[in-house]
């Protein structure tokens, strides 16, 4: 059955990679130097406080949550969708995992739940795309203000404390090893799980294959349906694991969590370099991307600068981001 | 193909049941001893005693916040404590036409009295205009109507006074602890709503007959998480702090989660709004937040209580007056581990 096309879908893509790699690592070097211009700016205007290792374990702690969901958009994105659900379904997973009947199962039920719900969301809005041929704007932004509702009926618009018996969920965020705490090293882990995934197997190689040209994919013998469930479903478990981190840094669940972090998640992917079309992208372009944003934030409020500055700041970072990559990649689509 | 879809469809399966299993198990949200008593009055006079029937239509916004959702709950058990009262709430909204639509269903309903927390004082002026045109007396709560002629009574709390009880709490203690040229960090709400810009002129103000000023100042959006991000990057901006305000006890949970978090403890902190969250923490003693200045959400029982006094033509017991009067400015009170115990039962969940 699968003669010809398979052996050319195999070699296409791997040969998309290799370039786009190639590219990218051309375009991280970018990256690198912006945000190296960044602590540049850092320490000259703040040089007792920018530079410290309390500084920066502050910058990681900040980045985690949105860098756990910045992942799952990468994947999605480079898939050749987008999904404007992931604020709200971390709003939901959070809410939903801080319920006092979830919270008398104890944490380890409440961060399955947390997960569940997530992966559960992200589903859903995979069906939608892949099996209800709904165009994935359309598909995820109704997602997205359902789940948003669902977690003001949910908590009746209240914030739900994490009750002290359930102090293992907080623990993620006030247990340091090595200096750092632990919901660093999730993040970490969700990186290089992605990096993986993206990078070294046929699932990876599959999503570059779907968002590039799905009509080839399908003809190279690809399940482009349900791998689009997939990428949704995945995109949903990484907000599950970003309700973790926010119920752990903030102590609650909320209707008003990750307000805007589509946005934030989306800009940090495309300055990251990942095509908005599809079939090009890097998980690591996307974190420094995110890093950028996550100091900007940082540098404004440790020189007491106003927050709506620095949403002027972002918003020029994004295009100037976007026509420099236009710049770099001449006569592609 | 047909394994796959075979394996497809049982995952699907597996996924609809466990969702439902999950839905069931972990939505319920009652806590176990729901106090949902009314706030208990500072005194109570011969007014309290039965009169006149009389029908009282509220609309307040949705609740958005536990501040709002405590208005409402206020409301509606400080009229069961009467006898004489019949409550009509209107179904809550964030829409500032069907509230229109619903205060319209009130005045068509002929309520004795109306007790009105708008969504924006300005929109919903026309509609309060009416009901008051109509010999409806209506209770403004909080946001303010422009048109004088749109109400009989305000009642609301005090921004600006909020900012002095903290900068009076603030500036108090760092003077008797000697400081000089403390580091005071005010963390706010949205910046640019004009309760806030009221909040932090009391602040500054007050501080000012200290010899003091407000260091750095940083908006969060009353959400927990935002206070959370703010907090964790004003702790690294600033490595010795002396005093924080922070403007809502409701994004307070963040902030104090991130200093929690930071294990910085040198400095103490003042709260907002009054939540009843922030009162045990205040107990507890064992956090930096040592005091909140009340914005409370009590007053929604006192509009209750003004609009059947309205209603029944009596005056307040203590004034010499025989009518309500046409404005009430509450008080922000400070409450510190000495008084906390009287406003624990006054706190409203966040």
């Amino acid at each position: 059955m699968k003669g010809t096309p398979t052996l050319a879908a195999v070699k296409a893509p791997a040969a998309l990679t290799r370039s786009a790699g190639a590219l990218a690592g051309r375009r991280h070097l970018g990256l690198i130097a912006a945000l190296a211009l960044l602590a540049l700016v850092g320490l000259l205007t703040q040089p007792d406080n920018f530079a410290t290792s309390s500084n920066a374990v502050s910058v990681l702690a900040l980045a985690s949550t949105i860098g756990v969901i910045t992942v799952g958009m990468t994947f999605v994105i480079i898939g050749g969708g987008i999904d404007l659900s992931v604020g709200a379904v971390m709003a939901l997973a959070s809410v939903w995992a801080t319920t006092l009947a979830t919270q008398s199962y104890g944490p380890v039920v409440m961060a399955v739940c947390a997960v569940l719900v997530g992966t559960g969301a992200g589903a859903v809005s995979g069906l939608l795309v892949a099996y209800g041929r709904m165009v994935p704007f359309i598909a995820t932004l109704a997602m997205m203000v359902a789940a948003s509702g669902l977690a003001q009926r949910l908590s009746d618009r209240r914030t739900q404390l994490v009750k002290p018996e359930n102090d293992a969920i907080v623990a993620l965020s006030t247990t340091r090893w090595l200096g750092l705490p632990i919901l660093v090293y999730v993040f970490a882990a969700v990186v290089a799980a992605g990096w993986v995934l993206l990078n070294r197997t046929t699932f990876g190689r599959r999503t570059y294959a779907v968002g590039g040209n799905p009509e080839a994919a399908r003809l190279a013998g690809i399940d482009v349906r349900r791998h689009t469930l997939y990428l949704y479903a995945l995109s949903g478990f990484c907000c599950g694991v970003a309700a973790l981190l926010i119920m752990a840094r903030t102590t609650t669940g909320s209707s008003t969590h990750g307000n805007l972090y589509e946005l934030d998640a989306i800009a940090a992917v495309i300055i990251g370099g990942t095509l908005l079309t599809g079939g090009r992208g890097t998980i690591i372009g996307s974190i420094l991307g995110l890093l950028i944003f996550t100091v900007i934030t940082n540098l404004f409020i440790l020189n007491g600068l106003n927050t709506s500055d620095q949403l002027v700041a972002k918003g020029l970072i994004i295009v100037v981001a976007v026509l420099l990559q236009r710049r770099g990649l001449p006569g592609t689509t | 193909m047909s394994p796959n879809v075979g394996r497809r469809r049982f995952l699907l399966g597996g996924a609809v049941v466990g969702t439902a299993a999950l839905a069931t198990a972990c939505t319920g949200n009652d806590p176990e001893s729901s106090a949902s008593q009314a706030p208990a009055p500072a005194s109570t006079g011969a007014n309290d005693a039965p009169g006149q029937k009389v029908v009282i239509g509220f609309s307040a916004p949705a609740a958005d916040h536990g501040w709002i959702a405590a208005i409402a709950k206020n409301a509606e058990a400080t009229a069961g404590q009467y006898s004489d009262v019949e409550f009509k709430a209107v179904e809550p909204t964030d829409d500032i036409n069907t509230q229109i639509a619903a205060v319209e269903s009130l005045i068509a309903a002929k309520v004795n009295a109306l007790v009105l927390l708008p969504n924006d004082g300005q929109q919903l002026n026309q509609i309060a205009r009416k009901a008051s045109d109509a010999g409806i007396p209506v209770v403004n709560l909080d946001r303010i109507f422009p048109d004088k002629l749109s109400y009989r009574t305000w009642i609301g709390g005090d921004n600006y006074g909020m900012g002095v009880a903290a900068g009076h709490y603030v500036g108090a203690k760092l003077k008797d602890k000697g400081v000089a040229n403390p580091v005071i960090l005010e963390i706010q709400g949205i910046a640019t709503l004009p309760l806030t810009q009221d909040r932090s002129k009391g602040f500054a103000d007050a501080l000012k007959t200290y010899g003091f000023a407000v260091t750095a100042r940083q908006a969060a959006q009353f959400t927990v998480q935002s206070g959370n991000e703010v907090t964790g990057n004003l702790l690294q901006a600033h490595k010795k702090i002396d005093a924080i305000w922070n403007h809502d006890d409701d994004q307070g949970v963040g902030v104090l989660a991130a200093i929690k978090e930071s294990g910085r403890g040198e400095f103490f902190m003042v709260g907002g709004a009054g939540s009843a969250n922030a009162m045990r923490e205040i107990q507890s003693g064992s956090g930096v937040l040592e005091a909140t200045v009340t914005y409370s959400p009590t007053m929604a029982s006192s509009a209750v209580r003004l609009a059947r006094l309205i209603a029944q033509g009596k005056g307040m017991t203590d004034l010499v007056e025989h009518q309500v009067p046409q404005s009430l400015t509450l008080a922000s009170e400070t409450i510190t581990r000495d008084n906390v115990d009287e406003y624990l039962p006054l706190g409203f969940e966040s």
